[in-house]
């Protein structure tokens, strides 16, 4: 293990007041453990990502986060509210989005359609203008407003999955593996999107196998492996780490 | 109805003698019908005078104009027609369909009168067109078309069209109704499934679905009028009204139903049961000898009170039971079905409070009475009589225009969104922030309601409330409405109920065979057209989605749809 950035012996991040706080987290599949105490935080206006191998247990955090399973222990805090047994649909109305891992588009509804379902917690009058918003994000949307998103390639389902996401006016936008599947042009693409958004004031909390992409967007980043965080620094701390070099990023 | 193409070599060495074959075939079709098809004058409306064509040989002539008609659109004073609508698909359709239809007739003559000696020169002549005219279309070459999307729109042509439409309809479903002799019966439908088949190649439905895009309002106001004129053609019989208020009642159902199953993706087993609640609430609430309930308000709150006890019994069975999903919901459904007629039947004093008089229901209910109207007795309007079942006709109509609205309305609101999207991927939804659970009593309670509605006026219009009418059997037909129709429209659901009620009833002689032949047909259905008779795009989509061509077909139709919304 690396001197620099081994948990024990680093000084937390200095990072902006804490947006979501996640302690101690332990989630179940019946008898086995997916996430066994893990605990994080998120800052305003931050991108923290989450890395990790398959199994690590980074999706079932996220899906923990909006709701869509329940922790065995631990708690969750967002802007100050515990949300760990809040239901999923009211998670989206405090302002947490998830855009899920495979992305989950409807693929027999319209783009416009899928768009406007991002919006559904939503009342106000402005949902118009959001979508003006989503496609000037994603130019290619508005092309294909009226086409059925299962018709799409990946990289676009991509972006209708993010747009779809910003539709419910989020705080904080949780990306699952948004450059799964994609090429490296689209995947470029996708991070370029993901700085805008950063730019604009959403605070974000990405997950990635991609791990070199992940961290350079990242303001601080944490290593997971099988339900624990083993490693944790700024993003560029972690990308000259020797640990994660040799584990994550392929080299020697 | 589809033979092997011809090779293309053969078609375009003898392409000009498809045309004249096919022309010629038509006249003769045309023509036959004026001379005598058969010696017997007792059999099948009297098809023996010529100059007086009747039942078969009408049928054979309106096959026939349709015929000359294609034939003129794809060459001679109406080619220009032929630029739009593929007239040799549509010859070559009506070619093997008309063939089918005189095979028939002949089949039909020689079962009546006993043997193909009776036939006379006329139905020969028939045969010899309808060969004729397949053999002529199969030498017909396609030609180049242009797409409907471009049409320019004359819409006072096209409103003209949606009227005439509706009142073939009228004519027809007057026509086929009074028909006793189940052979006339079935010729008629042969002829207008040929008919429709041949339009429907040419796609003359194309455009007539893009017709009715743009003049939505004046087809569903024309539909209700021939709905609310239907009555007028019946002469006060009241045979025919009967089966039509039948038909109506479990077209409302079906539309109720159409909410749970098509839009919200939920299969309910016993959907009967919320019809029987609302139809004994009506029975308790109706003054009848038996009514084991002495209080009797205004229908109208009768309704609502039938109504909401539908939706109560929605909200308790499915709030513990829609956590599940798929099968299981189906299976707990079904039970609940079972559940309400048993309980129905046991409610007699004996285990438990009085309530329907068990096995022999609440019969004797007298006839609704609004606003000094008597539903019980003939009325005459402009000269004709409309008798008792007309009364409970009109009301019916007006129910099920109100269900169609909540059904349309429903549809295309964010509700109906959501609906969709559960039914699509009920874990991303929930990501999205819809309340799935919720999302799905309401769809539950609202179908209810709806059943219940109709149920307070199916009392009346029985008389009588029984447990046996809502056995499991009665959802199971309900559900394959939806199903033969297509999931999540409104017309393909009337279209359903409407087949599945009046079949039955005008072919008395197949009665025994009648659950047979429904499998047979819902079998055939799901093999060739999974997506029912009229389908919603999205519903297509889901069952062929390799179809790109199909995919931009919907692209299309969603551009025609946006279109006035970016003018405004």
């Amino acid at each position: 293990m690396s001197h620099a950035v081994h948990e024990s012996d680093l000084t937390r991040p200095a990072s902006a007041p804490a947006m979501l706080e996640v302690k101690d987290l332990e989630v179940s599949y019946g008898k086995i453990k997916a996430v066994k105490g893990i605990s994080f935080t998120v800052g305003q206006g931050e991108v923290v990502s989450l890395i990790g191998t398959n199994g690590a247990g980074k999706t079932t955090t996220l899906r923990t986060i909006s709701g869509l399973l329940r922790p065995s222990a631990g708690s969750i805090t967002f802007q100050g509210k515990r949300i760990d047994d809040v239901p999923a649909h009211e998670i989206v109305v405090l302002g947490i989005a998830h855009c899920p891992e495979g992305r989950r588009i409807f693929p027999q509804m319209t783009v416009e359609e899928n768009l406007l379902l991002g919006a559904f917690t939503r009342e106000d009058g402005e949902i118009g203008k959001d979508l003006q918003e989503a496609y000037e994000l994603f130019p290619i949307l508005q092309e294909r407003s009226k086409q059925p998103a299962g018709t799409f390639s990946g990289g676009e389902q991509q972006m209708l999955a993010m747009g779809r996401a910003m539709m419910s006016r989020p705080k904080l936008l949780m990306l699952d593996e948004p450059s799964m599947g994609l090429s490296p042009l689209m995947m470029k693409r996708i991070m370029t999107t993901v700085r805008t958004l950063q730019d604009r004031g959403t605070t974000i909390l990405l997950v990635e196998q991609n791990a070199q992409a992940a961290l350079r967007l990242a303001n601080k980043g944490y290593v997971l492996e099988v339900g624990k965080v083993v490693l944790q620094g700024t993003g560029r701390e972690l990308l000259t780490s020797d640990d994660v070099r040799k584990a994550y990023l392929g080299e020697d | 109805m589809n033979l092997p193409t011809l090779p293309d070599t053969l078609r375009e060495q003898h392409s000009g003698k498809g045309w004249p074959l096919a022309l010629v075939g038509s006249l003769l079709l045309l023509v036959s019908g004026l001379l005598s098809w058969s010696f017997d004058p007792s059999i099948l409306g009297d098809i023996s005078i010529a100059f007086w064509p009747a039942s078969l040989q009408l049928f054979a002539m309106i096959l026939g104009a349709v015929g000359v008609l294609l034939a003129l659109m794809h060459r001679g004073p109406l080619h220009r027609l032929g630029d739009w609508f593929d007239t040799a698909l549509g010859l070559r359709a009506l070619g093997t369909g008309s063939l089918l239809f005189v095979v028939f007739s002949l089949v039909a003559i020689a079962s009546e009168a006993g043997g193909l000696v009776n036939v006379n020169p006329g139905g020969w002549l028939a045969l010899a067109g309808a060969l004729l005219l397949t053999v002529g279309a199969r030498f017909v070459p396609q030609r180049q078309l242009n797409s409907f999307a471009k049409a320019k729109a004359n819409p006072v042509l096209e409103i003209v069209v949606i009227v005439l439409g509706m009142a073939a309809i009228l004519f027809g479903a007057a026509y086929v109704l009074g028909r006793d002799d189940p052979w006339i019966f079935v010729g008629f439908l042969v002829m207008a499934a040929v008919a429709f088949m041949a339009l429907a190649r040419a796609g003359f439905f194309t455009w007539m679905s893009h017709v009715a895009q743009r003049h939505r309002h004046v087809l569903t106001l024309a539909a209700f009028v021939v709905a609310f004129l239907f009555p007028f053609t019946q002469d006060g019989s009241d045979a025919n009204m009967s089966i039509a208020t039948q038909v109506l009642i479990f077209a409302a159902t079906a539309i109720g139903l159409n909410i749970v199953v098509g839009l919200a993706g939920l299969l309910d087993l016993g959907y009967i049961a919320f019809l029987g609640s609302g139809a004994y609430v009506g029975a308790m609430m109706s003054n009848a000898a038996s009514a084991t309930i002495g209080w009797k308000p205004p229908f109208i709150v009768v309704m609502l009170i039938g109504a909401c006890v539908a939706a109560t019994l929605g909200l308790i069975i499915g709030s513990p039971t829609l956590r599940v999903s798929g099968d299981y919901l189906a299976i707990v459904t079904l039970a609940f079905g079972e559940i309400f007629r048993l309980s129905m039947f046991n409610l007699d004093g004996n285990n438990g409070p009085d309530l329907t008089n068990g096995p022999n229901g609440i019969p004797g209910i007298p006839d609704l009475n609004l606003f000094g109207f008597d539903f019980g007795k003939p009325h005459t309007v402009f000269g004709i009589q409309l008798g008792r079942f007309s009364n409970y006709y009109f009301i019916l109509l007006l129910l099920i225009g109100f269900i169609i609205l909540v059904f349309t309305r429903l549809n295309n609101s964010r509700i109906g969104r959501g609906w969709v999207a559960i039914r699509e991927d009920e874990r991303a939804a929930e990501a999205m922030g819809v309340n799935t659970f919720g999302l799905k009593l309401l769809g539950f309670a609202v179908g209810a309601f709806l059943a219940g509605l109709a149920g307070t006026i199916k009392a009346h219009q029985d008389t009588a409330a029984s447990p046996d009418q809502y056995i499991f059997l009665e959802s199971a037909f309900l559900l394959a409405a939806v199903v033969l129709g297509g999931m999540g429209t409104v017309a393909g659901v009337l279209i359903g109920a409407t087949i599945l009620k009046l079949l039955p009833e005008k072919l008395r002689f197949f009665s025994e065979y009648r659950l047979l032949l429904f499998g047979l047909l819902l079998v055939i259905m799901m093999r060739v057209r999974p997506e029912g008779l009229i389908a919603s795009k999205r519903r297509q989509l889901e069952f062929h989605e390799d179809d790109e061509e199909l995919a931009q077909e919907v692209q299309a139709d969603h551009l025609i749809d946006a279109a006035p919304e970016a003018a405004r």
